[in-house]
């Protein structure tokens, strides 16, 4: 490689290190501006912290109690993603290893509906909501995770490739029913597509915002997003961006954790998405 | 022989019979919460429905209202503004990205970091992108004009401050940057995905033959791409089409700004929704017009990309 070569591949570097720093530079803005009194804020920039979380902190929980939200997005989105990765799996089971009469209509509608926006059916959804007397109910946040289209078509073509048809036939014929099958030969198999459908479903859950805020009209049932939708009304806390910031930073925390984690599950799952073809 | 074989043949039929067990909560609860939800807004879309009383039938009274709507057609032309302006960086930047790591010659490390850290932004939930980024470009005291001030100050320039969500010359393009700065990331993983996914046995075979890199990038890999470019944008659109929380919590309804950002579903939201103009049927017009916009501009680009591959 020539000289020319690694002066170019070095600048590349840095621009790519510059474009992570664009990434990042908002949150760490953030976390340090939690600390920082309002006045601090509005008359200079740094990066280092200071002393002031703790007011902060007694305006933020003033106005709102966050982790009520957070405690009411983990009722709603962990019973939701459960069902998703269940429900999903069975299903896609059910389409990929059984020839039953409808199979190939219920996958058409199921791809199909895959392309049908959702803000389609918000309405209708709504309106049955308040027929069913589940306005300001979680179940309808969390019942419907039953029916995951977009999990069920991934999970299928993952059955597809990594479940041999021989394996169910052999327990068949060793008398396993076929649910118990399905329990102890077929989840097991399926767990990382699983696990990786979950950790996606539980992030969209977690940061869903219209229907919850369409949903929810009591501020004690107010999940994280809908709650933090509230601080655009408060004048109090806006006139305190340390407050603000500390609002935000506290919401994104529990995010950046699972993605400390999780990073190769999520980006397995984005990569499957665009080769599933 | 034969009776054995029969009798093989219904068990399997008997097997095949348990597939209605396991798909059969997800069609019950797919009827109730997917399928019964799409009808009821198009029977809503044909009757002056309020939100309470009982519906009565109006025809095709609230679609002939969405299409003369002045205020409809500006949501849609804000919503197309946007998604576009949020594209070409979002798909541009994850492009050159894909370019840069695929590269034969250069063979860049730190794909995995990199991507971790680009994607990073698509995880926050849109209601706290929205406020950290409505304090950071608050015009009098965010940080964002803070620094600009900085550097105008260090060229000896005065210029004034700019309010970047409350007028409307910026106000769009200021959330389309927020939104690529959301999604390139995610568009990048699909994309170097798809490089990945092309066989090692073309570039061996293209390096054998003594091609250069952009031959090889405009032979190979680009031609091989381009069913995942097609996907990503079609999904892009499909989202873009349906942009809300953005624009809806970063433009306040007092401003300047305000009917320059509202998109399609902020108008379907306020009649849907909003206390004081809500009026179902008309919200729900709105929507199946919605639809049929993002359906035939969904076909329009698949035909568009298939003509191209021949």
């Amino acid at each position: 490689m020539s000289t020319f070569d690694k002066v170019k591949k070095t600048v590349l570097y840095v621009l790519l290190i510059l474009l992570a720093v664009v990434c990042m530079v908002p949150f760490l803005l953030t976390l340090v501006n939690a600390t920082r009194s309002g006045n601090e804020i509005v008359t200079s920039f740094t990066l280092i912290p200071s002393t002031h979380l703790k007011e902060n902190w007694e305006t933020v929980f003033q106005f709102f109690n966050l982790f009520k939200g957070m405690w009411n997005s983990i009722k709603v989105a962990v019973p939701a993603t459960l069902l998703t990765a269940y429900f999903s799996a069975m299903t896609a089971y059910g389409l990929a290893m059984y020839k039953f009469r409808g199979n190939k209509v219920l996958f058409m509608g199921i791809v199909i509906f895959m392309m049908i926006p959702g803000q389609l059916s918000l309405i209708g959804f709504y309106n049955l909501c308040t027929k069913l007397h589940l306005v300001n109910s979680y179940l309808p946040l969390i019942i419907p995770a039953i029916a995951a289209p977009g999990t069920v078509f991934f999970l299928r073509q993952y059955i597809l490739s990594v479940l041999p048809p021989s394996l169910i036939e052999a327990a068949r014929i060793d008398g396993a029913s076929e649910i118990y099958s399905f329990h102890r030969i077929v989840l097991p198999i399926m767990s990382p597509g699983i696990a990786t459908m979950s950790i996606m479903a539980f992030i969209g859950n977690w940061n869903n915002y219209l229907l919850p805020m369409i949903i929810l009209n009591k501020n004690e049932k107010f999940t994280l997003p809908v709650m933090m939708a509230t601080l655009k009304a408060s004048t109090d806390i806006q006139r305190n961006q340390g407050a603000i910031y500390l609002a935000v930073a506290i919401s994104i925390i529990p995010i950046l954790i699972v993605f400390c984690f999780c990073s190769k599950y999520i980006i397995s799952s984005i990569s499957a998405g665009s080769v599933k073809e | 022989m034969a009776k054995a074989a029969v009798t093989k043949k219904k068990r399997m039929k008997n097997y095949n019979n348990a597939g209605y067990f396991f798909v059969l909560p997800f069609v019950i609860v797919f009827l109730i919460f997917s399928i019964y939800p799409v009808f009821r807004t198009l029977y809503l879309s044909f009757t002056n429905f309020k939100g309470f009383g009982t519906p009565e039938p109006v025809g095709l009274q609230n679609y002939a209202r969405v299409l003369t709507d002045k205020f409809f057609w500006r949501a849609l032309w804000n919503t197309v503004r946007i998604w576009g302006v949020n594209i070409v960086l979002q798909l541009g930047l994850a492009f050159l990205l894909t370019i840069v790591f695929s590269d034969i010659k250069y063979k860049m490390r730190g794909l995995g970091i990199f991507r971790a850290i680009y994607f990073l932004p698509n995880l926050i939930a849109a209601t706290s992108v929205s406020f950290l980024f409505k304090t950071l470009l608050d015009w009098r005291y965010g940080t964002f004009n803070q620094v600009l001030n900085a550097i105008y100050q260090f060229f000896g320039i005065s210029k004034e401050p700019i309010d970047w969500l409350g007028s409307g010359n910026y106000a769009g393009y200021v959330i389309a940057v927020i939104s690529a700065w959301m999604w390139f990331g995610n568009s990048f993983i699909m994309l170097m995905a798809g490089v990945q996914g092309i066989s090692k046995d073309y570039f061996e075979a293209a390096a054998i033959d003594g091609a250069g890199r952009w031959t090889v990038f405009g032979k190979i890999t680009l031609p091989l791409l381009r069913p995942i470019l097609l996907y990503v944008a079609i999904t892009s659109l499909i989202g873009g089409l349906q942009m809300f929380d953005l624009p809806f919590l970063m433009a306040d309804k007092a401003s300047a700004a305000y009917n320059s950002v509202q998109t399609v579903v902020m108008y379907l939201y306020k009649f849907g929704f909003e206390t004081g103009t809500t009026q179902v049927g008309y919200a729900s017009a709105i929507a199946y017009v919605l639809f049929l916009i993002i359906l035939a501009v969904s076909l329009i680009q698949m035909k568009l990309f298939n003509r191209k591959g021949d």
